[in-house]
């Protein structure tokens, strides 16, 4: 049962060769086991496990369980976005993304860890403290879905959900070695999903193999009357059935391969850059052609995204103030210190860092240097895009620049930490869409796992607003023709 | 918004007495901002149906209560009521306007962001009447706050609660240029945007609700004067009578400050009539807070919610929604009814007394009254029986009554004097046959040389020296005798016929 993915289990059960209640009970068992505290000898990827039997459903997704990121709200099930902030509170509603996949039939499995607020790049950033590579335990499993991630390759669910702001579905896929997927921004409905930077947040499947991807995100897609950025999505996402690349050009961004001096530390690893090379190499046996392309505005994408996405930040957690909801601090003397205190205490230092970037990038007589500037830089960014993407169909880069690393290796480092989200921020800003396909195992004496044979590497393939069916077909191609031990990392 | 108390004490503000004399050398400079909830099905960002005094936070949903996760969707109703306030403004609809954040804590916004608008709003200019209009733009209205314990407000009482029934009513704000020039000005003013805005349809535009607020800006230069002196922001005004009293107030306060030879500090200020200041006058005024600690409200555009774009369609149901506006009404009243100009003004400007008179005309009353009659009559005699403001629609007084009840006037079958001992019988039990009152009361009018020429000498006979003054040509002194015919004849005699048997009965 543990071999199937997701769509190999729908497809046992519509055949009556396994029962939905049997499956369901399978994975809640290996979630409840392996996914909680590190004390109990588990990953701490889930932050909450379903109790009990799932209802029969005969919805396309036939009761395949399904792990989500906690700061899906979900009805009556603790959803906290990995924040002190919001201890207990259980949400009257539950998120479109969730809901919709309920509605096709998924059953829900489990809340995954984060980082809190899906600020983070490691899952480190989490009141229910950092949840565990797999393929290494003494490593970060990536962030800010550090949790969904780890449960994947873990095989403690079928599939998950996450979401990806400047890189947190693909980055942490890259360093479990699954699939990613962040969407076209207003492909999926954010309504429901506790915000981080409304303009960036994306709703996205973590999956075994691409073909999982596709199967989630075609129920995931589509206009909610509930968000106003949501898009009706102009096609039918198709399952992926792709082979060959023949007469597809793919595009290496010059600037990202050579971040320059104001990056160091962004410099791609030599155990990755094999990979990849690998991986296009591969590519161009498959028929595709490989070119380099620029996008000058590229390296300042991170720039412009800390600014930005903690401007968004500052405001949208302005209402975690202790008044409704979640955790308030007592014995305050007045209405000032209650605010002051409960979010001192209920807060993480990194969400309070961003908050006070925010805040301050947003203050009178600083807004048009910061805010205004970063925002002109992503006009640049999704032009050079554009200009790009008339030369080639997809942009391929690698999704890190390095494998997954230690546990609080980068946690007193912020810039260091950042600059994990070097190669996945250009294509957020741009709000185009983009997958993390595993293209190998790291060999750097370094990096490898216990498990040998190195550490994951993922490969990012990025294309124009609305192509994620060719995008999944390319990375459908690239998949079987890579091979990657996918199933390695189970416990 | 009322966040602090901080500063100034209460200064006295019942300056009614000395406002009018001392300093003429100053000029008023007063702009004023209008919050309007509007008369929308739902709130502004979700699909809450608005609240009329239901039960608290019975109206509430996760989006108005800002539970995390949730997200706004502007309402096309508000948007298309903003645009008609637009075009009766005679503002410039804009083709895209934006939503910005406004952030600030405070327990009455559940996100800590108030949505509205900034520099991209929905209308832009325009004028009524007198007064240039800046801008009009549409914004959500915060939840209500209720403050338990002596101070009655967040600070220094025991309890707060907060009741989000209210939260996210669509507001649409109208500000003014510094365009008008003395209280009397402002509230003026006032009353003819509300009666645009009833007309309009757009909103309830009760003061004493809230459903109509309005701040001042107030500031004083020297007569003639270009230039802007140092204004200071008054809020909390919630009838005609208070804005008058509160930005009076404000202007005496200003004007010692500037006769002292001090200046006046930039802040904004409450305005509380139920409060007495130091000096013993009534309403104080107390700071809320200074520039110095004004918000940075951190304004930035609304990442949840897209530009509002107008196309013509939009444009076009706005014009066709459009009803008469009081100006034009004035106008037909004045062209097609022959109302004096003022009559006319009143009329139109007070849409529940013009709807009223309207109707009373309409109703083919025998004998018939003549409209100007009828005008005077709704906004004398019954307004001033009814309360301050109130629709006489609400009233007892059925207007088909009304009509009846002036046509018998205006044909002298009633005397004035026994028409309003009617109208108050009408005014306190109604009643459709203002005849039948007349007849049962036994109020009909006394008139020619049978009936009244025995009272009347009556009256010359008891008051022999004002008559002698009279036949002298002191006409000022006919006031007795005709008082003594009126209280023989309990009001019923016609005034007018009264005076010409007395000149009659005098040989002049």
């Amino acid at each position: 049962m543990l071999d199937l993915s997701a769509s190999a289990a729908i497809a046992e059960i519509e055949a009556g060769d396994l029962s939905a209640a049997e499956l369901f009970a399978f994975y809640r068992r290996r979630a409840a086991e392996h996914g909680g505290d590190v004390e109990g000898g588990g990953l701490n990827c889930l932050t909450w496990v379903a109790e009990g039997v799932a209802d029969a459903s005969d919805g396309p997704l036939a009761g395949v369980p399904l792990a989500v990121k906690d700061l899906f709200c979900t009805k009556g099930v603790p959803s906290q976005s990995g924040s002190h902030i919001l201890q207990g509170y259980r949400p009257p509603y539950t998120a479109t993304a969730v809901k919709r996949l309920e509605t096709a039939g998924a059953t829900l499995l489990a809340k995954a860890n984060q980082d809190e607020f899906a600020m983070g790049s490691s899952n480190e950033n989490s009141a229910f403290g950092p949840a565990l590579n797999p393929w290494d335990r003494g490593r970060v499993p990536g962030g800010s879905s550090g949790g969904s991630a780890a449960a994947v390759a873990a095989g403690l669910a079928p599939w998950a959900l996450g979401t990806d702001t400047g890189g947190s579905i693909r980055q942490p896929a890259a360093m479990c070695g699954i699939v990613g997927l962040k969407p076209t921004y207003g492909a999926i409905s954010r309504y429901g999903m506790i915000a981080f930077a409304s303009s960036l947040d994306q709703a996205g499947p973590l999956t075994r193999d691409v073909t999982d991807a596709a199967l989630l995100l075609k129920h995931m897609i589509g206009r909610d009357r509930c968000d106003a950025t949501s898009l009706q999505f102009p096609q039918e996402i198709e399952r992926p059935r792709a082979e060959r690349l023949d007469g597809v050009r793919l595009g290496v961004p010059a600037e990202l391969q050579n971040p320059g001096a104001d990056f160091a530390g962004a410099e791609v690893e030599p155990s990755v850059r094999a990979a990849f090379d690998r991986a296009l190499a591969l590519a161009q046996e498959l028929g595709a052609s490989v070119q380099e392309v620029h996008l000058p505005h590229a390296a300042h994408a991170l720039s412009a995204y800390y600014i930005l996405s903690s401007s968004e930040a500052s405001s949208n957690l302005a209402r975690f103030d202790g008044v409704r909801y979640g955790v308030r601090a007592t014995d305050s003397t007045g209405l000032l210190d209650m605010y002051t205190r409960t979010r001192h205490d209920g807060f993480g230092a990194e969400v309070k860092r961003r908050i006070m970037l925010g805040t301050y990038a947003l203050s009178s007589g600083y807004y048009d240097a910061y805010y205004g500037r970063a925002q002109r830089v992503r006009t640049k960014i999704a032009e050079d895009f554009r200009t790009a993407f008339a030369d080639v169909d997809l942009i391929v880069t690698p999704t890190s620049a390095n494998v997954a690393f230690a546990l609080g290796e980068k946690t007193a480092d912020p810039w260091s930490m950042y600059l994990s989200d070097f190669f996945t921020v250009p294509m957020s800003l741009a709000g185009i869409p983009a997958i993390s396909i595993p293209c190998g195992l790291s060999e750097s004496s370094d990096a490898v796992g216990p498990h040998g044979g190195g550490l994951p590497v993922g490969l990012q393939i990025a294309g124009p607003a609305f192509s994620e069916n060719r995008l999944l077909d390319a990375a459908h191609a690239l998949e079987q023709a890579i091979g990657f031990p996918e199933g390695r990392a189970r416990v | 918004m009322s966040e602090g108390t901080a500063g100034a004490g209460p200064v006295s503000a019942d300056a009614s007495a000395a406002a009018s004399d001392s300093g003429a050398a100053l000029e008023p400079v007063i702009g004023l901002e209008i919050h309007v909830q509007l008369a929308t099905a739902t709130k502004m960002f979700c699909g809450c149906e608005l609240s009329f005094g239901q039960p608290p936070n019975t109206r509430t949903c996760p989006v108005c209560l800002g539970l995390p996760g949730s997200l706004p969707v502007a309402n096309e109703r508000a948007v298309h009521f903003g645009l008609m306030i637009g075009l009766a403004l005679g503002s410039q609809l804009a083709p895209r306007s934006i939503f910005h954040r406004k952030n600030y804590f405070y327990p009455d916004l559940p996100k800590g962001y108030q949505i509205s608008q900034y520099d991209e709003p929905l209308c832009l200019g325009g004028r009524l009447g007198e007064v240039r209009i800046h801008r009009v733009h549409l914004e959500e209205d915060a939840a209500k706050l209720i403050h338990v314990g002596e101070s009655g407000r967040i600070h220094g009482s025991d309890t707060s609660v907060v009741d989000f029934n209210r939260g996210g009513t669509p507001l649409a704000e109208i500000v003014t240029e510094p365009d008008l020039r003395s209280p009397e000005q402002a509230s003026e003013w006032l009353r003819l945007l509300r009666a645009t805005l009833r007309q309009l349809g757009v909103s309830d535009v009760n003061m004493e609700e809230g459903s109509l607020r309005c701040d001042a800006n107030i500031s004083l230069r020297p007569a003639g004067s270009e230039e802007l002196g140092v204004k200071t922001e008054l809020k909390n005004m919630n009838s005609f009578r208070f804005i008058e009293r509160g930005i009076r107030a404000e202007i005496e306060r200003q004007r010692e400050i500037i006769e002292s030879g001090d200046t006046v500090v930039q802040e904004t200020l409450h305005f509380d009539p139920t409060t007495r200041s130091a000096g013993g006058g009534a309403g104080a005024i107390t700071s809320l807070r200074s520039k110095e600690q004004a918000h940075d409200y951190r304004y930035f555009p609304e990442p949840d919610l897209l530009p509002v774009a107008i196309d013509e369609a939009m444009r076009q149901a706005a014009r066709e929604a459009m009803s008469e506006l009081p100006a034009q009404r004035a106008e037909r009243y004045r062209r097609e009814l022959k109302l004096s100009a003022d009559s006319a003004q009143l009329l139109a400007f007070r849409s529940e007394l013009g709807d009223y008179f309207e109707a009373a005309h309409a109703a083919h009353a025998d004998p018939s009254p003549p409209a100007q009659a009828l005008a005077n009559w709704i906004s004398g005699d019954l307004a001033a029986r009814l309360g301050d403001g109130e629709d006489p629609a609400a009233s007892r007084v059925q207007a088909p009554a009304l009509a009846a009840l002036v046509g018998l006037v205006a044909a002298k079958r009633v005397s004035v004097g026994a028409g309003r001992q009617v109208l108050d019988k009408l005014v306190a039990e109604g009643g459709e046959d203002p005849a039948a009152i007349v007849e049962a009361q036994g109020l009909a009018s006394l008139g020619g040389e049978d009936e009244l020429g025995a009272i009347v000498a009556a009256a010359l006979a008891a008051n022999a020296d004002a008559a002698e003054r009279v036949r002298a040509g002191n006409e000022k002194a006919i006031g007795p005798i005709v008082g003594a015919v009126m209280r023989e004849t309990k009001g019923r005699a016609d005034g007018t016929e009264v005076t010409r048997l007395v000149h009659e009965q005098l040989g002049i």
